[in-house]
C-alpha cells in the first residue's frame, strides 16, 4: 500500500477540483533545520519538499531526488537515525528532529563509514545516482541488524531501486559492511 | 513534481487541530504520516487548500494495550506498533499484517490509522480492522463517534469521514479464545500492493475442531470483504501436527465464488478469484495451525 502512482486513483478519490488560486505572493516560513549536526536557517514554502530543500535551500545535493512519490528510495535521509524518504516530507515538518544526509555518513577524521568504503570495494554502484539512498538506508540497517544473512540484506534493500548493478554487488556491499562494521566493534 | 500552494496548520493539540479543520472545512486535509497524502499531493491529485499537520499532537501518538484488544492513535507509526511487544501479543494479526505494509522505511513514517482513513482498498489494515471487527474514533469540534468497520468504508480512498472530522484512533479487538490469525498476499514485488490478499481467523472448540473460519480481502473487492467460510469447514478436526487433514481448499472455493474481483492492469479478474482460492487455504490452514496453539502464553512469532 501507500505509495504508487499507479494505485492511487483520483477519479475515485472525489480529488478532482482544483483548489481556488492563494491571493498574493506564496507565505514563506522561517525555519531551522539540524543537518548533519549543524543547525540551518532557510525559509521555504509549506509546499516545499524535505528533499528540495536539502538540496536547494541548504546544499546537501548527495541527497537524490528520483521519483518524488516514495518509490525509488534515492532521497533517503535518515531522520533521528530512522530511515525516511526525503520527497514524502513537508521542510517545514523536519523541524525538531535530526536530519542526516549522505554526507553526514562520513567520519569525522572525514573518512568514509564502512557502508561507503563497502560500496567502492565490491563495487555497489556504477552510476551512483541511486547510491545515497542505499547508504542511508544500509547504515541504519546494520545499526539494527549487524549479522544479517544474504536473504535479510536483500530485503532489507528491497525498497530502494538500482537500474544499473542488478543488485549483486550491492548485496556484496551490505554484507561486506556488516563485516567492517563488525571488525570496527570489535577493535573499539 | 510539487504540491500546489496551500496553507499550512501546525496545532499543538486535538482541539486546535479540529477547530482549525472546522474553519477550514471541505478545503482541509489532514497531515499525519504522509506516505500516501505526499505522492498525492506531489503529482497534484489533490490539491487542498489547508494542510493541518498533526504531528506536533503528541497526545495521538499512542498505543495503548489491554487483554480486550489495542488501541492505535492517530499518529502512532506503523513501525512503532510492530515493534510494540504487548500489541502483537495481543492482536497477533496487527504484527502478521504490518511487515507486509510497503517498505520498513516507509512504516518508519506511515500511520496505521492514516492507513485506514486512505481507505484503499489494498491497504492491509482495512482488512485486519475489517476482520477483527474493530472501529475507528472520529472527531469533529462538536462531535465525537465510534464509526464501526463495517461503516467506516465507503469506497476505494473513501471513508465515512465528514469535512472537519478527523480520525483520532483505531480499536484493534482481540481475537478471542482458540483463535489464531494469518495475513497472506501475493505481490509482484516485495513490498508491494497485493494483487491479492487476506487476513484470516479461524477459531476452534474445546475438542480443537473448527467452529468458525472466516477471512477479510484486500484488492479484492472496493471496501474490505469479509466472508464467513464456517460451513465449508466446520467440525473438521485441526490435530496438534497441523491442520492438512482439514479441507481448506473447499472453504477457498467458497471464497472465489462469494467474490467479484475487477480486473486491472496487474491481474484479470479470474486471476485475482484464482488467488483467492489459493490464498484463502493457505491462510486458513496458517491461521488454524496458530489456533492450536493459542492457549500458550502470548509471544507467538508473527
Amino acid at each position: 500500500m501507500t505509495t504508487e502512482p499507479g494505485r492511487v486513483r483520483p477519479e475515485q478519490a472525489g480529488f478532482g477540483k482544483a483548489a481556488s488560486e492563494p491571493a498574493g505572493p506564496e507565505r514563506l516560513h522561517a525555519i531551522t533545520l539540524r543537518v548533519n549536526g549543524t543547525a540551518y536557517t532557510a525559509s521555504v514554502p509549506a509546499r516545499r519538499l524535505l528533499s528540495d530543500c536539502l538540496r536547494h535551500d541548504l546544499g546537501f545535493t548527495g541527497t537524490h531526488v528520483g521519483c518524488e512519490h516514495g518509490v525509488c528510495g534515492a532521497c533517503t535521509v535518515l531522520l533521528d537515525g530512522e530511515p525516511v524518504r526525503s520527497c514524502l516530507m513537508l521542510a517545514v515538518g523536519a523541524e525538531r528532529h535530526e536530519v542526516t544526509t549522505v554526507e553526514g555518513l562520513r567520519r569525522l577524521d572525514g573518512s568514509l563509514h564502512p557502508v561507503q568504503q563497502a560500496f567502492g570495494e565490491c563495487h555497489g554502484l556504477q552510476c551512483g545516482y541511486c547510491t545515497p539512498g542505499f547508504l542511508t538506508t544500509v547504515s541504519a540497517y546494520l545499526a539494527e541488524r549487524p549479522d544479517p544473512s544474504e536473504y535479510e540484506a536483500r530485503e532489507a534493500i528491497a525498497g530502494n531501486l538500482c537500474r544499473c548493478t542488478g543488485y549483486q554487488n550491492i548485496v556484496a556491499s551490505v554484507l561486506r559492511a556488516a563485516e567492517l562494521l563488525r571488525a570496527e566493534r570489535e577493535g573499539a | 513534481m510539487k504540491p500546489s500552494p496551500f496553507v499550512y496548520h501546525a496545532p499543538a493539540s486535538v482541539d486546535e487541530a479540529l477547530h482549525t479543520l472546522g474553519q477550514v472545512g471541505e478545503d482541509g486535509k489532514v497531515l499525519a504520516g504522509g506516505q500516501s497524502l505526499l505522492p498525492i499531493l506531489n503529482m497534484r491529485l489533490a490539491a487542498p487548500g489547508h494542510l493541518v499537520d498533526i504531528n506536533g499532537v503528541a497526545e495521538l501518538a499512542t498505543v495503548a494495550v489491554d487483554r480486550s484488544g489495542v488501541r492505535v492513535g492517530a499518529l502512532a507509526r506503523h513501525a512503532e506498533v510492530e515493534r510494540h511487544a504487548g500489541a502483537r501479543a495481543v492482536v497477533p494479526l496487527l504484527g502478521q499484517a504490518l511487515r507486509l505494509v510497503a517498505h520498513p522505511v516507509i512504516r518508519n513514517r506511515g500511520t496505521t490509522v492514516g492507513s485506514l482513513a486512505h481507505a484503499d482498498p489494498s491497504g492491509e489494515l482495512t482488512a485486519v480492522l475489517a476482520l477483527l471487527g474493530g472501529s475507528v474514533e472520529c472527531a469533529r469540534s462538536d462531535r465525537r463517534r465510534e464509526v464501526p468497520a463495517a461503516e467506516f468504508f465507503l469506497g476505494p480512498l473513501e471513508c465515512c469521514l465528514e469535512p472537519g472530522e478527523m480520525a483520532l484512533s483505531a480499536w484493534f479487538p482481540a481475537p478471542g479464545p482458540r483463535t489464531g490469525t494469518a495475513f497472506v498476499e501475493l505481490a509482484r514485488r516485495h513490498g508491494d500492493y497485493a494483487v491479492a490478499g487476506l487476513a484470516a481467523a479461524v477459531t476452534l472448540d474445546d475438542a480443537g475442531r473448527v467452529a468458525k473460519a472466516k477471512a477479510a480481502y484486500v484488492s479484492v473487492a472496493p471496501t474490505p470483504l469479509v466472508l464467513d467460510l464456517t460451513e465449508a469447514v466446520a467440525g473438521q478436526q485441526v490435530d496438534a501436527a497441523g491442520s492438512a487433514s482439514v479441507g481448506w481448499a473447499s472453504a477457498g472455493e467458497l471464497a472465489a465464488t462469494r467474490c467479484d474481483p475487477e480486473p486491472d492492469i496487474h491481474a484479470t479478474a479470474d486471476y485475482r478469484r484464482h488467488l483467492v482460492r489459493v490464498l484463502t487455504a493457505r491462510g486458513l490452514a496458517e491461521a488454524a495451525g496458530r489456533a492450536r496453539h493459542a492457549e500458550d502464553p502470548p509471544g507467538e512469532a508473527a
